[in-house]
């Protein structure tokens, strides 16, 4: 693996090679001083030009658990609002010593075009509405930690679909180790065409709740228009909120998850995010893991070839 | 002198071998040319026929002139077999009042090397609200009005546009692309956009504003042209149009003949254009249409960008691409047009459709020399292009038939290194 741009094309047998990865650098962050030397001397560049702080943090705390260097660009007081291109930027950065970037940006393909331009790994950290491959990765690592394995696991992942890279990048990496998952969404918020994706779609959450191991929530991405494909919050929270009585509807071990930032009250009810049965900050915490698993791969198969 | 040697030469009798010779900037004899101090151009094997006319190029002067100004984008259009190009109205300041349409014929006639229309803006500074200034435009040359670039959305507007102008001799042209169904789509609205997770634009964004304005057409009789055509929906309206005896013509650009929106998948700007990429059942449906003559004319949408703004990710790229010196050969790759069929729907029909009166017509004995020369089988790969931009979905693909040399009013414009 050169790069980790997209999840799709991803092999069964490279993902679980992330995800055992994963599990031993969970090993690492429960020691006592969670920090191994692996990468000392390479520079992990963060570029990230859609603000997200939960995930350029959890990179840069995996670069400084494998002991790298980090160079954090940050886009509201960069070179961007000046008019530099992307590519500009990226060169940029290469040159002041990167040896890995993490590219975080609001249009599809940012991290491809920036993989032509730089001969240095680059690690997709969401690009638009299209995919978010860590992401998934962290996904597997704390459903297969939870469940042992995703084969035959039944996951509804839920909400605002059409602009969602995480759902593009989970169903495929969910799809590829085994687990059954179906999309719901009212219909304005589904993708227009999900022909041949390995899932199901569904506009009813009600009809599909009870079967599920596993409800995967998504919250509304107003910045790009998902606010337009219902007519008002109060009737998205009546129709796809996770309240009490739909928690209800689900099976004693079925567990809630969400990839953050989650909206209390919309999506999920309020005390339901607290609950026992909750994923959500197992989620944050072997993000961490994850994203080390793909430093190391990359880093060190690097310097192998 | 100029002696174009033993090639297929379109006439207005139809094909003949033949020699052509041209002096004083018109034909002076078609037929076995004795003239030994000639500047001669070897043709044997290669079509002969009138210089090709493009009538949908945007030459970015005035006011981009970083991306192509009207000389550069006449030398493209030179290299490419053109000997008149209509420059689209979306300049800065948009072409909208006389004094600005005749800045760019002014332009065109300095650079020398082909004609330049201009086309005017069919509303002010092309805001689809009140209309230009028409009547100076027409008397300025403007035979073909357009907001392209944009769609005149409102239909009252494109109402009076069409009233005002139906008894002119000139055609009103549609960027068709409904602004509510395309909102913020950056290619065709299907698969490919689903996975990518980019915003599309649908085929009924295009398929809903020629409905409409085939009824204003009904309602007023002007004569309506639509650009770009990219949906199998379209022609069929188009077919029925033509069936029903409306004055309906319609033009298709080179790349919408060739690629479908899975080369969007390459996440390349270069395959950012509006209307966008369609699917391969559309693809087969426009060449088809081409050939059985429902669309008229090849039209290219040139589109030049500088490559500095193409190094961003799709989604924020500037749309449109270059097209004047691939257009031949993208054209004949697609279609296999046979030569009479090439020079109608590249030279003849967009000429009739541009009001040109001294191009696009068959060779003949005392015409001006617009001439362009072609060998239909040779295979090339564009690389570098004589426009300023280089932003061309063509580069590094074999194409197949290529411009050798083009005559304007008696001179060479452009003639290939062999």
């Amino acid at each position: 693996m050169k790069h980790l741009l997209t999840i799709e094309g991803i092999g069964r047998p490279e993902l679980e090679d992330l995800l055992d990865l994963g599990d031993r650098f969970i090993e690492v962050l429960d020691r006592e001083i969670p920090k191994v030397p692996t990468l000392q001397g390479r520079t992990v560049a963060t570029m990230f030009f859609e603000s997200s702080t939960r995930t350029r943090l959890s990179f840069e705390r995996a670069a400084r658990a494998l002991s790298a260097d980090v160079l954090s660009f940050a886009p509201g007081t960069s070179s961007v609002t000046k008019g530099e291109s992307l590519k500009d930027t990226a060169l940029t950065l290469k040159a002041m010593g990167a040896d890995l970037m993490v590219v975080r940006h609001q249009a599809t393909g940012a991290a491809h075009r920036v993989a032509q331009w730089v001969d240095i790994p680059v690690i997709n950290g969401g690009d638009g509405a299209h995919q978010h491959p860590t992401q998934a990765l962290l996904d597997c690592l704390t459903l297969r930690r939870h469940f042992g394995k995703l084969d035959g696991l039944r996951i509804g992942i839920v909400g605002d679909i059409r602009h969602s890279r995480v759902a593009r990048s989970d169903l495929q990496a969910f799809a590829t180790l085994g687990a059954h998952v179906t999309l719901v969404a009212p219909p304005t918020l589904l993708p227009l065409d999900t022909t041949g994706w390995p899932c199901e779609t569904a506009v009813d959450l009600d009809g599909v709740i009870g079967d599920l191991d596993v409800v995967y929530l998504l919250r509304i991405q107003s910045e790009r228009g998902g606010a337009s494909g219902f007519s008002s919050l109060p009737e998205y929270v009546r129709r796809f909120g996770l309240d009490d009585r739909r928690f209800g509807l689900l099976h004693p071990e079925a567990v809630v998850m969400h990839p953050g930032p989650m909206n209390r009250g919309v999506e999920i009810a309020p005390h339901i995010a607290d609950h026992a049965r909750t994923l959500i900050l197992d989620q944050v915490f072997n993000g961490v893991a994850a994203r080390m698993a793909v430093l190391f791969r990359l880093l060190t198969a690097e310097a192998g070839s | 002198m100029i002696v174009i040697r033993g090639g297929s030469v379109l006439t207005s009798l139809g094909v003949v071998t033949a020699d052509v010779a041209i002096d004083g900037g018109v034909i002076t004899e078609i037929g076995q040319v004795d003239q030994d101090h000639a500047t001669s151009i070897d043709a044997t094997g290669d079509w002969v026929g009138p210089g090709l006319v493009d009538i949908h190029v945007h030459l970015r002067e005035p006011g981009q002139e970083w991306k192509e100004d009207i000389a550069s984008g006449s030398a493209a259009a030179a290299a490419g077999g053109f000997t008149a190009v209509v420059a689209m109205p979306n300049t800065v300041p948009a072409i909208d009042a006389g004094h600005r349409a005749g800045f760019v014929t002014d332009q065109g006639r300095k650079a020398g090397l082909c004609q330049v229309v201009p086309a005017g803006a069919i509303t002010i500074d092309r805001k689809g609200r009140e209309l230009s200034h028409l009547d100076e435009l027409w008397e300025a040359g403007v035979r073909l009005f357009t907001d392209d670039g944009d769609t005149v959305a409102d239909a009252g507007v494109l109402r009076r546009a069409m009233e005002y102008l139906a008894d002119r001799d000139c055609v009103i042209a549609q960027h068709a692309e409904d602004p509510g169904l395309s909102a913020g789509g950056h290619m065709h609205e299907g698969a490919v956009s689903s996975r990518l997770g980019i915003a599309g634009s649908p085929a009924l964004a295009e398929e809903t504003v020629v409905a409409r304005d085939l009824a204003l057409v009904r309602l007023t009789g002007a004569a309506y042209h639509v650009q770009h055509v990219s949906t199998a929906g379209t022609i069929e309206m188009l077919r029925r149009a033509k069936a029903e005896g409306l004055p309906v013509t319609a033009e298709v650009a080179p790349h919408h003949l060739v690629f479908n929106h899975s080369a969007v998948e390459s996440m390349d700007p270069d395959f950012k254009m509006y209307p966008p990429l369609r699917t391969a059942e559309d693809v087969a449906e426009l060449g088809s249409a081409l050939i059985d003559g429902t669309i008229d004319a090849v039209a290219t949408d040139h589109a030049p960008h500088a490559d500095y703004e193409q190094e961003v990710p799709f989604e924020e790229a500037p749309r449109g691409v270059i097209g004047l010196e691939t257009s031949v050969a993208a054209t004949l790759s697609a279609t296999a047009l046979d030569q009479t069929t090439l020079f109608q729907r590249m030279s003849i029909a967009p000429a009739a459709i541009a009001r040109l009166s001294d191009q696009g017509r068959p060779l003949e004995v005392g015409r001006t020399a617009h001439v362009t020369v072609i060998d239909p089988v040779a295979e090339w790969e564009p690389d570098r292009f004589v426009s300023r931009s280089q932003n061309s979905p063509f580069r590094g693909r074999t194409l197949r038939g290529r411009v050798l040399a083009t005559v304007f009013a008696g001179e060479i414009t452009f003639e290939a290194s062999r």
